[in-house]
């Protein structure tokens, strides 16, 4: 058994077995949130939401959200993109907290 | 080899009657508005989705004898109105020039399943060259369906085979250069997409704007309609699927899918399939599958044919429903004119 296993995305409902309540709540605003288009299509938020997976690392999720961007008409290049975007801003918050180290560095008189 | 049979338990999972009965819907035939043809397995291409398992070495074709008497049911039958002739490459039949200008003649709109490349590939069995297609098309008004399963090289290749793609587009402008997809032309290009996986179709309509506006972009190209179809879950693909391990996945995807109304708009309500040999199918998917179209009651139950023909029990028939017709049914419906919900 591993801590991951793909199928148990199907079982995500059962969370609610206790304070089902909070997780209707949670399901209703997930679904229209995601689920319908809006100001953005089901594809624009189906991509935002795969490259929301990789910055999260959520395995459920990338599976989910493949399978999603392909069912609303996005292609690998787009999909690619997507996770490229999730992957630069990652890059991009790590180095900007470089103006920090530089901050120490002043403070220390080394630079 | 290993087994490829599903268990009984799963194989029930799947009753397309129990989904029927649970949504209260009867469908019975509306009309007999499409006759559609399938007048050869022989293909210059071997596709990996093919439900037919057309390839280059297929040697089935429909007869003078049988062709003839579709035409004859033509004339005898002002209520259908529409011929589909399917295939393999139908052109590749060596009477369907005569079928579509008989057709033609009686007033029917004729529907050709042109795959495109075959106008630079030919026969490949003979070596006939079919250069000349798009000048008869435009000469009889033929409306053109043609398989393009995406605007890019890479998705096309994959489903269809290395360099499709860039033949494909090749083919389409000589469509577009008689006419084809143009604006007041009166000659309808319609293409089809279907998943290069085991994934749903997107939204016609949305796939339909990337096409018209790729395509035109990249290639300078032109068309009228974008249908969607779904992977059938039978022969090429299923087999493919079932060596994955995905088939019991996507038939779960097909069955969670399932939508009511796409069931009600069910293209074999309003369509007779035609076997090269001249049986009589409820759709080209039932007519793969070797699932006879049977009318009559008890005694007199009898599967039939072209040369049995009769409207009225045809219309009276029980259509033969499988698991595969959850294919038709999934999300926005599919059908060979596209969503049907």
């Amino acid at each position: 058994m591993n801590y991951y296993e793909s199928k148990d995305l199907a079982r995500f409902a059962e969370v609610g077995k206790f304070r089902k309540e909070l997780m209707d709540k949670f399901f209703d605003y997930y679904g229209a949130v995601t689920g319908v288009d809006g100001a953005l299509t089901k594809r624009e938020k189906s991509l935002i939401a795969l490259a929301v997976s990789h910055a999260l690392k959520c395995p459920y999720c990338i599976d989910a959200y493949t399978t999603q961007s392909l069912e609303t008409g996005s292609n690998p290049d787009q999909m690619t993109e997507a996770i490229h975007v999730a992957a630069a801003m990652a890059a991009g918050i790590v180095l900007v907290h470089g103006v920090q180290m530089q901050n120490g560095l002043i403070k220390h008189d080394a630079m | 080899m290993e087994t490829l049979e599903l268990p009984l338990q799963k194989a029930q999972a799947y009753s397309f009657e129990a989904a029927l009965d649970s949504h209260k819907l009867d469908l019975k035939p509306l009309s007999l508005e499409t006759l559609q043809i399938n007048i050869t397995k022989l293909c210059n291409q071997a596709c990996l989705h093919c439900h037919v398992d057309s390839s280059p070495k297929r040697t089935e074709q429909m007869d003078e004898r049988t062709v003839t008497r579709v035409v004859e049911i033509l004339a005898q039958h002002d209520d259908i109105k529409k011929l589909d002739i399917t295939g393999g490459a139908p052109e590749l039949n060596p009477h369907f020039e005569f079928v579509v200008k008989e057709a033609r003649k009686l007033g029917k709109h004729v529907m050709v399943r042109h795959n495109l490349t075959v106008q630079f590939d030919g026969n490949p069995q003979t070596g006939a060259s079919m250069k000349h297609l798009p000048e008869f098309f435009a000469e009889q008004e033929v409306e053109v369906i043609s398989s393009l399963p995406y605007y890019q090289e890479f998705y096309t290749d994959k489903q269809r085979g290395l360099g499709v793609f860039k033949k494909s587009i090749d083919a389409m402008r000589r469509l577009n250069d008689v006419g084809y997809g143009k604006p007041d032309s009166g000659l309808m290009f319609n293409l089809v997409y279907n998943p290069v996986g085991t994934f749903l179709p997107a939204s016609q309509v949305g796939l339909e704007a990337d096409y018209k506006r790729e395509l035109k972009e990249k290639f300078d190209l032109v068309f009228n309609n974008l249908y969607t179809i779904t992977n059938m879950p039978i022969h090429r693909f299923a087999e493919s699927l079932k060596r994955r391990g995905g088939y019991e996945e996507y038939m779960e995807k097909l069955v969670n899918a399932f939508n009511p109304t796409a069931a009600e708009g069910i293209m074999c309500r309003s369509l007779i399939s035609v076997g090269y040999d001249g049986r009589l199918f409820d759709c080209d998917f039932n007519q793969m599958l070797e699932m006879q179209v049977t009318t009559g009651i008890n005694g007199s139950s009898r599967q039939r044919t072209i040369f049995d023909f009769d409207a009225s029990s045809l219309l009276q028939r029980n259509i033969h429903f499988d698991s595969h017709c959850y294919g038709c049914t999934a999300g926005a419906g599919s059908s060979c004119g596209g969503t049907t919900a």
